[in-house]
């Protein structure tokens, strides 16, 4: 016995099962898709509606301690967005407050009401991971996770410098496992070494020694943590934000590194703040077409692109000399830094991007490029590195400025037009996003780069999370509201009104490792952290709704 | 012969150890009911050790024991008394806006009690 | 928790190891603790500081009833019967404290005031709430303590007391503490200690400068244009009782150090000045980082403040001072803050979760709370719940509850019980009223609709 419920009449999108805008009936039971359901079974009329999987982000930052240090610092940002408390039939939901940086549970809210069932954290310092967990779980009705900050750990720098490779691919293995997290990050490696004990200075070139390391080169980190990543069978690949984020001239450093992969799979994320041409310290210029090219003709690499969208945003990173250079070019007087011991640095300023700025409208012209001269949706999906390059609220605007040509000329002539006098002629800028391939950018692609492989698709087995849009001319409007919204086949947006609760799970990896390596990491610990090794690791207290994601070994 | 000081009530082991066995019992009771003051000032004023003092600020009065300090730990004008009951009697109700009275920078008269 | 750290040794002794004291801000999760289980008493507490043995050693179930009302013994469901009823009826409760509790019941506190439409300001207001308020004007450069140990060659102490108040901040974090890039210990680092007056913290310092009282910010301002390379006329030493000599001394060694602390307590944001001396010293912190790497960070007292902040953060956007008397969270530090909503007479009833404002709030505001009824939960008969309509006695946190609580720098840590109680913990309490709350404001939401359409029809 269970719930069933079947969705008829509608157009269905579902790319991973090459339906491309068929009518067909979709079947649920007991939160999951399934061929068939009897007869009798309530159903949801789509007629005149688009069927798609709920939305995916591979790349946001929305719950730990950055993200609260960043809604503590901006009581200017809360005022005038705010979310009431609401007294439903069945539950009640929790009041917040929105602006870039939204409190968790409107966080949850907000990703439901537009279609979004699973979100990723990206940028997580695993001694904070409790944090960030106790932020998930007050997160309502998505599915989430969170990626563990692993290229500026000290003591995998200790094993590289002395090529334990064996120690180090169950040293990661055990870190994924004791926090609870999915997959590793790697943030401007090599970077916080120099920026924590070097005068603030930073690292900017693949092959430069790494202050106290002598053997050791970001280029050594990232090869060495792609193995290991893949020795582990992670179902997602290493997720990489490179060096020299927002330089000018950084795409060199961004087509080395993807090069460094050597074939086998990373993914690079908001590659379009990676994707500058021109000198460092002067205006930039834009490099997507160099590296648009490179992701199609290389199978192994996948990125998401980080669009920069017009308005206020929030910078906050581990990449902490970034924050501090962009000090340079923010108005406001704020600028957090945060280091974590042995781990981390942290970088949080208010930013704004603004049209009639040159490098802003560049920003946004270049994202636009590389989603425009990608061949392969799969591998170039959707995000604007929420909330750096703007808020998750604003996929509806960029899914029209994708869908819609003429929308995004009336764009390109109201924005600084030396930045884009020559982008707006190429060809590239005629193309048009089908409603198959926002499916795949915001759905199937995300879930499939993730191996998640019961999101993104309509197929039997899949998790029942389904967004149900009305068909309407105006892409913003439609993707902003969608008719229905089912998490696990429960009805949450019911007629475009929120109906229900609901708690998502914890999506984490456990992979196996040998137990003797935590003998090595024990010492470590206690002479050079502030806790003991037998409190470092999430206990099982914490995990209440959550699903263990298999390895592929 | 009463004299204007700034008190600074603040924590102390003492206290905190008192406050933990019972807010009720001698300890604690002792730690927050005994000021310390600048040896020079006692002497000026004609204070003993453990001897009687009254402080009167503009929000309430109190009576305590007070003790000597050297006057290069403490200053002149300065005097510390472990935070709890008796100190809340000598607090104002502003914030300026802020939440936090000025509950480390009282003014007060200093008197002796006979 | 994992078996490995509890191990029975004889037939009635049992030792829990990596244990966390909760007492004070250092939140030290080293503690291995001897329980007489038969004694149902912890008899050691290995690695525990003055404060820490006596939070652990002296720890005793006192045989209290389980709730009073009107001072008068009650049952469990007395008190909840008695807390809901108080809330439901109340036009604007007042909730505060939450320090000495885990994240867990202040996560479960924060949803009752959301639905009850209340105020919740967290003891932070009387603590580092001006602090908070200066990061919003300034941000900070900060990091977690270990960061502090492996790095720092610069540390200066600047208006608190860790001593008597942080006992171990010295040997687990900043002075004696062996790092990574400070093996010798104190022989790598210099140790600045910035007072009003000396304390048991100043033996400590290398260096010791005197400030006259009342003039941090001044002192602080001038370090600040010194930084800068602007001029300061010596006549600053009248006002502060700093020599421009010296001032100018601890500019160089800031800029010249390879990574500067400046560890500040209530003497910054408790005294004239505030949230602006906060902000000043965050900002010196900052400005410094133009020359070497620099940190500012607050010395907070309370076991779990920190978690307060943290919690009240992540559910409303803000970190204190919240009202939610619209359905959304509203923040204003002097509206909403706990001590100018009693002192006012504002609020027209209380409820403090594990925090006694009635020995250290201002007369006024205590005068207040004798008048409105109070609800209070905490393991002790305290000065506010001698005061209060409903007294319920809950279990210890740490001691006898599990759950999180963050350290000062933002660490979370498990607690690791050691003692069963017999009373509930703060969590099953504050879990207990929302549910009653919830089904009260039901039946009265439908009476008031019953009465709308009678009046209607008539």
């Amino acid at each position: 016995m269970g719930s069933t419920l079947r969705i008829v009449n509608g157009r269905v999108y579902d790319p991973a099962n090459n339906v491309d805008g068929k009518t067909r009936d979709i079947c649920i039971k007991d939160g999951k898709i399934v061929k068939s359901v009897p007869p009798k079974t309530k159903t949801i009329d789509a007629k005149g509606m688009v069927v798609m999987p709920g939305g995916v982000d591979i790349h946001c930052h929305i719950a730990g301690a950055k993200a609260n240090i960043a809604r503590k610092l901006q009581p200017d940002d809360h005022r005038r967005d705010v979310m009431r408390r609401l007294d439903l039939k069945k539950i009640n939901t929790r009041s917040g407050t929105g602006g870039t940086v939204p409190s968790t549970f409107t966080t949850g809210y907000r990703y439901a009401t537009m279609g979004y069932t699973t979100a990723m954290e990206a940028a997580v310092p695993p001694l904070l991971a409790r944090h960030t967990i106790e932020e998930l779980e007050d997160t309502p009705v998505i599915d989430k996770g969170f990626y563990i900050l692993m290229g500026n750990n000290v003591l995998l720098y200790q094993m590289l410098q002395e090529g334990r490779h064996e120690e180090i691919r169950n040293a990661v293995a055990w870190w994924i496992d004791s926090t609870k997290s999915y997959t590793t990050k790697l943030v401007n490696p090599g970077g916080d070494e120099p920026w924590k004990g070097h005068r603030n200075a930073t690292i900017t070139q693949l092959n430069d020694k790494i202050d106290g390391f002598e053997q050791l080169t970001p280029r050594k980190i990232i090869t060495s943590m792609v193995s290991a990543v893949e020795d582990l069978g992670l179902p997602h690949p290493v997720h990489i934000h490179c060096n020299n984020l927002g330089h000018s001239g950084n795409y060199k450093t961004t087509l080395e590194t993807m090069k460094a992969a050597d074939g086998r799979r990373i993914h690079v994320t908001h590659i379009q703040f990676h994707s500058y041409g021109g000198k460092p310290d002067e205006n930039p210029t834009s490099k997507a077409p160099a590296i648009a090219e490179y992701i199609n003709n290389n199978p192994n690499i996948s990125a998401d692109v980080g669009q920069v969208m017009f308005g206020k945003s929030t910078s906050m990173t581990a990449d902490a000399p970034l924050a501090w250079m962009l000090t340079r070019y923010s108005s406001d007087q704020r600028w957090v830094n945060a280091d974590t011991e042995c781990e981390s640095g942290c970088g949080i300023i208010p930013f704004a991007y603004q049209e009639h700025v040159y490098t802003h409208a560049l920003q946004w012209a270049i994202g636009l490029e590389l989603f425009l001269l990608s061949k392969d949706p799969w591998r170039m999906v959707l995000s604007t590195d929420h909330p750096n390059g703007g808020t998750f609220t604003s996929y509806p605007r960029l899914i029209r400025t994708l869908m819609d040509k003429e929308f995004r000329k009336e764009q390109m002539n109201s924005v600084n037009q030396k930045a884009v006098a020559k982008i707006k002629r190429a060809h590239h800028m005629e193309r048009e996003y089908t409603l198959q391939e926002i499916a795949i950018v915001t759905r199937a692609g995300p879930a499939r780069i993730l191996g998640l492989k019961n999101k993104g698709h309509l197929g039997p087995g899949a998790d029942a999370d389904i967004t149900i849009y009305d068909e309407h001319e105006d892409k913003e409007l439609m993707f902003s509201a969608p008719r229905y919204v089912l998490k696990d086949g429960k009805l949450i947006i019911d007629n475009h009104e929120f109906k229900n609760n609901h708690e998502g799970k914890l999506l984490h990896v456990s992979p196996d490792y040998d137990e003797g390596i935590k003998d090595v990491i024990r010492p470590f610990v206690e002479d050079f952290y502030t806790i003991k090794f037998d409190n470092y690791a999430v206990s099982d207290n914490y995990i209440h709704h959550h699903e263990v994601i298999p390895t592929t070994k | 012969m009463a004299e204007t000081m700034i008190l600074i009530p603040g924590r102390t082991t003492k206290q905190g150890v008192g406050l933990i066995e019972s807010k009720f019992k001698k300890q604690y009771r002792v730690a927050t009911t005994t000021v310390e003051v600048n040896v020079e000032d006692m002497a000026r004023l004609g204070l003993k050790e453990g001897g009687k003092v009254k402080m009167r600020s503009a929000d309430g009065v109190i009576t305590v024991k007070c003790t000597g300090r050297k006057a290069e730990d403490l200053p002149p004008g300065i005097l510390f008394i472990a935070y709890g009951p008796p100190t809340s009697k000598l607090m104002g109700k502003d914030t300026a806006a802020s939440g936090m009275p000025l509950s480390k920078h009282l003014e007060v008269e200093l008197e002796r009690v006979n | 928790m994992s078996a490995a750290t509890e191990t029975k040794t004889e037939a009635n002794t049992k030792t829990v190891e990596n244990a966390t004291c909760t007492f004070c801000g250092c939140l030290c999760d080293d503690m291995v603790l001897t329980v007489d289980v038969d004694a149902h008493k912890i008899t050691k507490a290995k690695n525990a500081c003055v404060l820490g043995k006596a939070l652990f050693l002296s720890h005793e179930e006192e045989d209290r009833p389980f709730a009073l009302i009107d001072g008068k013994p009650a049952t469990l469901k007395e008190g909840v019967e008695e807390a809901a009823q108080i809330l439901t009826n109340a036009r604007f409760p007042m909730f505060y404290g939450m320090s000495d509790t885990t994240c867990e019941a202040q996560r479960q506190n924060v949803a009752l005031v959301d639905m009850v439409g209340g105020t919740i300001d967290s003891t932070t207001s009387v603590c580092h709430g001006p602090t908070g308020m200066a990061l919003q004007g300034v941000g900070e450069s900060t990091a977690t303590l270990g960061e502090i140990k492996n790095r720092a060659d610069l540390v200066i102490y600047w208006g608190g007391n860790p001593a008597e108040s942080l006992p171990r901040h010295f040997a687990r974090y900043a002075v004696t503490a062996k790092g990574m890039y400070t093996p010798r210990r104190k022989k790598d680092r210099t140790i600045v200690n910035v007072d009003v007056r000396r304390t048991k913290s100043t033996p400590v310092a290398d260096i010791f400068i005197q400030v006259k009282i009342g003039a941090d910010f001044e002192l602080l301002w001038a370090l600040r244009a010194l930084v800068k390379g602007r001029k300061v006329a010596p006549d600053i030493e009248k006002r502060t009782g700093v020599s421009l000599e010296t001032m100018q001394d601890l500019v160089e060694r800031m800029k010249n150090c390879r990574y500067g602390v400046l560890f500040f307590g209530m003497g910054l944001s408790m005294t004239r000045g505030r949230h602006f001396n906060a902000a000043a010293i965050l900002s010196l912190a900052s400005d410094l980082n133009e020359y070497t790497h620099f940190i500012a960070t607050p010395m907070r007292g309370h076991g779990n403040v920190s978690g307060a902040d943290m919690v009240v953060s992540w559910q409303t956007g803000y970190p204190f001072a919240v009202n939610f008397s619209r359905g959304y969270p509203k923040f204003n530090p002097g509206e909403f803050t706990a001590t100018d909503m009693f002192a006012r007479g504002d609020a027209d009833a209380g409820l403090i979760l594990a925090a006694d404002p009635g020995s250290n709030f201002s007369q006024y505001a205590i005068d207040h709370m004798k008048k409105i009824p109070m609800i209070v939960l905490d393991p002790k008969l305290t000065h506010t719940a001698k005061l209060a309509k409903v007294a319920i006695t809950t279990s210890h946190y740490g001691i006898n509850t599990g759950g999180t609580a963050y350290r000062s720098d933002g660490v979370p840590i498990e607690l690791r019980p050691c003692l069963e109680s017999k009373y509930p913990s703060d969590e099953e309490v504050i879990r207990a009223i929302y549910k009653r709350v919830e089904q009260l404001l039901k039946a009265k939401k439908k009476t008031k609709s019953a009465n709308n359409k009678r009046r209607k029809a008539a």
